[in-house]
């Protein structure tokens, strides 16, 4: 009775869907649709905001890559919700699961599996630096940095069963990042006019140390998410049964 | 660009394959590593729709970290459905 | 109709029918899970313009695709990861108090 009920609806609403996404227009940054209207006088708008983000990424903020420009620069305050809603399901976490880790017998892994780890786990590493440093000239950034960092680490809790992560080396490096977050958006509102605003000279373009406030920042992101996801891992697979 | 297309298509096919498959099995385990082909499919669409920043980032937390800590909890718990 | 909005839809009804029809807690997790990646997926194949290239700048191109649904999934996917860890603790923590996974038990309906 509720599978026959439950098809219907499900197939219902796949039908509305796709009707939906029929009408949705195909069209290019140039045309009509594309710019806005003022509802107050009806005159069309000079250019559309995601073609001045394109056309101005280079000469505002110095960085390369348009979507990380976007998430630090021109939205950094949203950022910042992401960070704290992060933290929020890491404490969650931690503290509905207080269990001490017991002694239970756990079987060990293959050799080729322990050797194996052993040798790719720096290069799974520096791979996560990489791509965190670099954030604001070549595709990546904060975010998948920490989840590449937080899969190495899952690769050696898979390898030897008795590795765990410290926790206070882990909280201690957790909140030192998002301190550092906050206090440069501080340092912002002190030296420039408002908070979280460029106040670092922006160099030449292609660079490493280019683009104002972005590398730093980035590289706190990296830092607390890649301790943060590693924490959340460890404490689900610890906590006794 | 006739070869984008075909692959666009394959790729559909398999997510709609998985994803049924991944509700309709009683195994839980399975169930769990089918959402992870299901997340690894939707990466190499994210990188055919020029989007390479969100293509490491849902490869990584999608298919590496959100089906590991699914088997880690169903360990805890049961395995089977009924 | 481009494949990737028929991969959308069909993610979202067949999340949509596993929360309804199943039993087992952990199979409705694992539908709401299906379904926000269904939804990531819809909002970079809306951002999508033909002919265009990833948005870095780059000398030799023209037409670039629309960087401001990318950071919006950026973030989105990792609110997704937080959120269903949380979920999971819940459930081992109810898994312990009750020792059973059945949501619906005894409601005939």
């Amino acid at each position: 009775m509720r599978k026959a009920a439950a098809i219907i609806i499900s197939s219902v609403f796949f039908a509305i869907l796709l009707a939906s996404f029929y009408q949705i227009p195909q069209t290019d940054y140039g045309e009509k649709e594309y710019y806005y209207q003022n509802p107050i006088n009806g005159s069309y708008a000079n250019e559309s905001v995601p073609s001045h983000y394109i056309a101005n990424t280079k000469n505002e903020t110095g960085a390369v890559n348009a979507v990380t420009a976007i998430v630090v620069e021109y939205r950094g305050f949203d950022t910042l919700g992401e960070v704290t809603v992060l933290f929020t399901a890491a404490t969650g976490v931690s503290f509905l699961l207080y269990k001490v880790r017991g002694g239970k017998k756990r079987t060990e892994a293959n050799l080729i599996l322990k050797e194996g780890s052993k040798l790719v786990l720096p290069f799974i590493l520096l791979t996560g630096a990489y791509i965190f440093i670099h954030g604001h000239l070549t595709p990546g950034g904060g975010f998948p940095g920490g989840a590449v960092i937080a899969s190495g680490f899952l690769l050696m809790m898979l390898s030897y069963p008795k590795f765990f992560m410290k926790e206070r080396a882990v909280s201690v490096t957790e909140s030192m990042a998002g301190i550092t977050f906050a206090f440069i958006g501080l340092l912002g509102l002190v030296f420039a006019s408002s908070f979280l605003q460029n106040f670092l000279p922006l160099g030449n373009v292609g660079y490493l140390l280019s683009a104002g406030i972005i590398p730093v920042i980035y590289i706190a992101i990296g830092f607390k998410v890649g301790s943060e996801l590693s924490s959340i891992v460890d404490k689900i697979k610890e906590v006794q049964k | 660009m006739i070869e984008l297309t075909i692959i666009s298509w394959i790729m559909a096919f398999l997510v709609i394959g998985a994803a049924i498959y991944a509700i309709e099995t009683k195994d839980l385990i399975s169930a769990a590593i089918a959402a992870g082909v299901v997340s690894l499919v939707v990466s190499i669409m994210f990188l055919i729709l020029q989007a390479p920043d969100v293509a490491i980032t849902e490869a990584s937390i999608g298919a590496g970290l959100t089906m590991a800590i699914f088997v880690y909890a169903i360990g805890k718990t049961g395995r089977w459905e009924e | 109709m481009w494949p990737e909005y028929i991969a959308v839809a069909a993610l979202i009804s067949i999340g949509l029918y596993g929360v309804m029809a199943k039993k087992n807690l952990m199979k409705i997790f694992i539908a709401l899970s299906l379904m926000e990646t269904g939804v990531n997926l819809l909002l970079i194949t809306i951002g999508y313009i033909p002919g265009g290239t990833a948005p870095i700048e780059n000398g030799n191109f023209a037409k670039y695709v629309d960087p401001l649904p990318q950071a919006l999934v950026l973030t989105a996917i990792v609110i997704g990861l937080s959120v269903t860890a949380l979920a999971l603790t819940l459930l081992i923590w109810y898994h312990s108090k009750t020792g059973t996974l059945e949501y619906r038990r005894g409601m005939r309906w």
